[in-house]
């Protein structure tokens, strides 16, 4: 990845402020995300309707980066590793906005477990851990991006393999629980719904640490099995 | 940079030198030139892209203390373009140029494309007719000048000049065109036009081009080289040089970052 000037300094400038909007964006998305992990844990319904909230600005900020991008790709013609980040932009935003979606479905689903009466406390610890991966996925992807780390993003990549078993052996549990206790399986299912939408949120992380690698190396990781990716 | 499922080549340069007297223009140049393909030499201003694409046709030939060192092999034959013994009329018989400007000859539009064919002797009227129609065809031309061949051609506008110099240059059925910044004079329309010619003559000839404009080596181009203080930094396909250059120097030319 060439940091190095460009001879128009206004190019650097809308480079590095399209940088640092989509960096903006994976901040409200990270929030939405542990918030939606917190109303989870602590039954806080009130920060539902926040989290729906931070989702439009996300969806504006979306637009607005993709728009920019389509400016500068009219004005300046990108080459190289310019054109690799402004179309690299507009693949993140997307996966950034499908992840805040993701976040929104948490919280709405918290809401209505939390509405229909408790959460068992015994189902919470495996989601709430996902969560956390998941999480964790998506801020290093954002680092990785933040630094044009390669190395960072791989292991992303690689963290998503985990993110999916652990969403398998929880969808195990859930079924055990419903089979054993009828009565649970209305919050079993919405539990289900949560662990899907985390681990598309672990998926949207490793989309975006795909990109990262394209930007910086020009190589397209997308859709390999896990030798080749090695 | 390795590239597969290469096509033939037209020609290819060897251990290019060249001087303009001292001083050393080209230096120990390899590249190849795949037949019947647009290669786009790309490259600041001094860097040795026209003096390369010159040798081509030995206009160097015209200028004394300029020196050759090395070959640009042509092929099928397997010539020496470069060599004493090879007449440089006979290589520009088979070297097609066209220039910046578009510089046609004080004369009508029908003699413009009629003369490198009297140069070659031939006075056949006939003849003569059917392949200046065939070569303002070529350049896309035709159906603008065919009432008026006799007009000069310096009535016409600034693209349809450069049409006419296409087509005088395919008039004497070249199996190499040179083009140097060939749209730098036009409007985008009259490029686009230009563009659009260059992209139906690879259909029967190789071209070279040097080109200022990166976008129009974008469009126009197979292969790109990146030239730089006289030597050859790298050469590749035009889809691979324009998203992921190999070398730092190349990369910072296309993205401007180059002071």
């Amino acid at each position: 990845m060439n940091e190095s000037q460009h001879l128009s300094s206004q190019f650097d400038e809308d480079l590095s402020g399209l940088r640092t909007h989509v960096l903006q964006m994976g901040g409200m998305v990270e929030t939405q995300i542990s918030a939606a992990i917190e109303a989870y844990s602590s039954g806080e319904v009130s920060s539902v309707k926040h989290i729906v909230e931070t989702d439009r600005k996300v969806n504006d900020l979306e637009k607005a980066i993709d728009d920019d991008c389509a400016h500068l790709i009219a004005r300046r013609q990108p080459a190289a590793s310019d054109l690799r980040l402004v179309f690299g932009i507009t693949k993140i935003v997307t996966d950034l906005e499908r992840a805040g979606d993701e976040a929104k479905k948490i919280a709405k689903g918290v809401r209505r477990i939390y509405e229909a009466g408790q959460m068992p406390s015994q189902y919470g610890i495996g989601v709430r851990h996902i969560a956390e991966a998941a999480l964790g996925m998506l801020r290093h992807a954002l680092d990785s991006f933040a630094r044009l780390d390669p190395q960072l993003a791989e292991e992303v990549i690689r963290a998503d393999a985990d993110v999916d078993t652990e969403f398998k052996s929880i969808m195990r549990q859930l079924i055990t629980h419903m089979m054993e206790d009828p009565r649970t399986i209305t919050t079993s299912i919405d539990i289900i719904w949560i662990a899907r939408a985390v681990e598309r949120i672990g998926d949207h992380a490793k989309n975006i640490a795909e990109h990262v690698v394209f930007i910086v190396e020009g190589r397209d990781i997308r859709h390999q099995d896990k030798e080749s990716k090695a | 940079m390795q590239i597969h499922d290469n096509p033939a080549l037209k020609a290819e340069a060897r251990n290019l030198n060249f001087y303009y007297g001292e001083a050393k223009a080209l230096k120990n140049i390899n590249m190849p030139i795949y037949d019947k393909k647009v290669t786009a030499l790309i490259g600041p201003s001094g860097c040795g892209k026209s003096t390369y694409l010159r040798s081509f046709n030995r206009m160097h030939d015209l200028y004394p203390g300029n020196r050759y060192e090395g070959e640009i092999r042509f092929f099928p034959d397997n010539t020496n373009l470069l060599s004493p013994e090879v007449d440089p009329i006979e290589v520009r018989m088979r070297v097609g140029m066209v220039f910046q400007k578009p510089n046609p000859f004080p004369k009508s539009i029908y003699e413009n494309v009629a003369y490198g064919l009297r140069v070659r002797g031939e006075n056949n009227k006939r003849v003569l007719d059917d392949k200046v129609e065939h070569a303002l065809k070529g350049g896309a031309i035709w159906d603008e000048v065919k009432d008026r061949l006799q007009d000069l051609a310096s009535n016409l506008s600034g693209g349809q000049q450069q049409r006419l110099c296409i087509a005088r240059a395919l008039a004497t059925d070249p199996e190499l065109l040179l083009f140097d910044e060939p749209t730098s004079a036009l409007d985008p329309i009259a490029t686009a036009a230009i563009e659009e010619l260059v992209h139906e003559l690879k259909k029967r000839v190789t071209i070279l081009i040097v080109t200022h404009n990166m976008q129009q080596a974008a469009r126009v181009s197979d292969y790109t080289a990146y030239m730089f203080l006289g030597e050859m930094i790298e050469f590749g396909k035009t889809d691979e040089i324009f998203i992921k250059p190999q070398d730092k120097r190349t990369e910072d030319y296309i993205t401007g970052r180059m002071g």
